[in-house]
This record gives structure tokens, C-alpha cells and sequence, in this order.
């Protein structure tokens, strides 16, 4: 697992109270996960903080599993 | 009451955004800013506040994130403004003029702090509206429709943020001496008194003190709700 995904994968678990073998690198966060629309809000506010970059809204309404947000940060991070 | 807080409010020059600062700051408010369109309208006992210069009317040119580089528990849209006339003769610029600054300020000024309140899981948000929201008035249209338009932006947004004990309230003020209300004719002033079963004016405090009791931890189950201040003028 690479860095950056470990480092998703921290947020998620804290921020939505998910168990960290549940999440599969293509859960959804509302479907699978049980995240409501906020939550995917504050996910990605979370995603700019840890990795000091900002997500356009175009970009963070496409991001919807840990893969997703892994790629967009993987080619956008500082 | 307010010991640690900060609050916004925009239009802090009029009589009701200044009635605002005021009883905030002397319930204990210590960070209290606010907006004006002109920092020359600033008052020599307004120096607790620490004014921005924004106008509303331009504001989605403005870098918001450079103007408020702080976060606010309590923000309180009051800056309006009105350009009356009969509906046949308001020009396109009396619309848009009064529908950007009424209106569409706060849903700019919403983008920005919101995201604040998400994050501290507080946040108080109060918008002045105004009793003609509710029953019209002619020579309004343009701010009648923009305050109406308030009352579904409160309850949307109400329900959109319940779950991070973010509440959004509105206050709406009857007739209450301000510039607006200084600028009627006598007759004009008269004509509204009869209509008023306290037969008064409201104060502006009346104002500041609804907006207290909606920040306070007395309404901390209270959101989605218009709170109406008008000596019983219109029972909504």
C-alpha cells in the first residue's frame, strides 16, 4: 500500500468510524461506507488539510471511493 | 453569554447591525467584526469593532479568503439595502442592486464560513429579514422578494446542517427606527403607527436581543425558524 493511501485511508477510518478491513479500495464512501453527503464534504476538506493541496469542487464532487481521492492525490499533492 | 465566541456581522454601520455589535460585545463577545461598503460611515464608539471594508454588490470579485482569515462562531447577514419604487417604474439596476446585497452576498459569504463551522462542529447563523417578507408591501417588490427568498434559504439550509449542531435561524423585524425609518415623512410615520397595536416603533436593540436569544444556549434546539419582531404588527 502506498503512502498517500495509507494516509486516506487514516481519514476515512476516523472520520467515518469504519473499520479499517472493511474498506476496499473501490468502496463507496455513501454506499459502502455509510457516509452521508456532508461527510464526502468534509472528506475532501479533510483530504486538502493532510496533504496541503485544495480540491476544486469539479474534481471533489468526482471523488467518491478511497481509489478515487488516492489518484487525485497522487497526481495533485504537493 | 458569548464569553470566547466571534461573530459577523455584515452591515455593521446601520442601526440594527450597530445595535448587534453592541449587545454582543457587552455580553461578553470579545471578537466582534464587521462589514461595511464604506469605512468612513464608521462611528467613534465603534472602535470594539473590527471593520472589513466589502461591497456586497461585488463580492463574488472578492477573495474572501484574504478579507476573513479567521473563523466565526456566529455570522449575521443584516446588510440590506432598498431602492423602492412602484413595480412599473423600478429600473433593471433597482432589481439586481437589492437582489445582490440582500440576497446574493449571503450565499457567497455562506460558502466561506460554513465550511468553518463544519469543521469546529458550531455555528450560529442569523439572517435579518423583514416583516414585509411575509405580508409584501407595495414599493417593494424588489426587497420584498429578496427577503422572502431568506425564508427558503433558512429552512434548506437549516435541514442541511442539522447534523453538525449548526443552526439558521431568521429574525424579522416590524418597523423599527432606523435610517430606513428616518427617511419617511411624518405622515408616512403616522399611517404606520395605527398599524401597530404596541403603537411604537420597535428599537433596534429589540433587534439584537432576538439575534442573542437565537446565538445563545437558550436556542440550541431551535433552527429552520423565522423569529418575528414587530410589537404585533403581522401574526405569522
Amino acid at each position: 500500500m502506498s503512502d498517500i493511501e495509507e494516509r486516506v485511508k487514516k481519514i476515512v477510518v476516523e472520520h467515518l468510524g469504519v473499520e479499517e478491513a472493511k474498506i476496499q479500495s473501490d468502496s463507496k464512501f455513501i454506499d459502502d461506507l455509510g457516509a452521508d453527503s456532508l461527510d464526502t464534504v468534509e472528506l475532501v476538506m479533510a483530504f486538502e488539510e493532510e496533504f496541503g493541496c485544495e480540491i476544486p469542487d469539479d474534481a471533489a464532487e468526482k471523488i467518491v471511493t478511497l481509489k478515487d481521492a488516492v489518484t487525485y492525490l497522487t497526481a495533485n499533492s504537493n | 453569554m458569548f464569553q470566547g465566541r466571534k461573530l459577523l456581522v455584515t452591515g455593521g454601520t446601520g442601526s440594527i447591525g450597530n445595535s448587534i455589535c453592541s449587545y454582543f460585545s457587552n455580553n461578553g463577545c470579545d471578537d466582534v467584526y464587521s462589514t461595511t461598503t464604506n469605512i468612513n460611515k464608521i462611528k467613534s464608539n465603534q472602535d470594539y469593532i473590527k471593520f472589513k471594508e466589502l461591497d456586497l454588490n461585488n463580492i463574488k470579485n472578492i477573495n474572501l479568503e484574504q478579507l476573513f482569515d479567521f473563523d466565526i462562531d456566529y455570522l449575521v447577514l443584516n446588510a440590506g439595502l432598498n431602492r423602492d419604487n412602484i413595480f412599473l417604474r423600478m429600473t433593471p439596476e433597482d432589481w439586481s442592486s437589492v437582489i445582490n446585497v440582500n440576497l446574493n452576498s449571503s450565499f457567497y459569504l455562506l460558502k466561506y464560513f460554513v465550511k468553518k463551522m463544519i469543521k469546529k462542529r458550531f455555528g450560529r447563523v442569523i439572517f435579518i429579514s423583514s416583516v414585509v417578507a411575509h405580508t409584501g408591501n407595495p414599493g417593494q417588490v424588489n426587497y420584498t422578494a429578496s427577503k422572502s427568498a431568506i425564508s427558503g434559504m433558512v429552512k434548506s439550509l437549516a435541514l442541511e446542517l442539522s447534523t453538525r449542531n449548526i443552526t439558521v435561524n431568521s429574525v424579522a423585524p416590524g418597523f423599527i427606527k432606523s435610517n430606513m425609518t428616518d427617511k419617511l415623512n411624518e405622515d408616512q410615520k403616522n399611517a404606520i403607527l395605527e398599524r401597530i397595536p404596541m403603537k411604537k416603533l420597535g428599537d433596534s436593540s429589540d433587534i439584537a436581543k432576538a439575534v442573542g436569544f437565537l446565538c445563545s444556549e437558550n436556542a440550541n434546539y431551535i433552527t429552520g425558524q423565522t423569529l418575528h419582531v414587530n410589537g404585533g404588527l403581522a401574526l405569522i
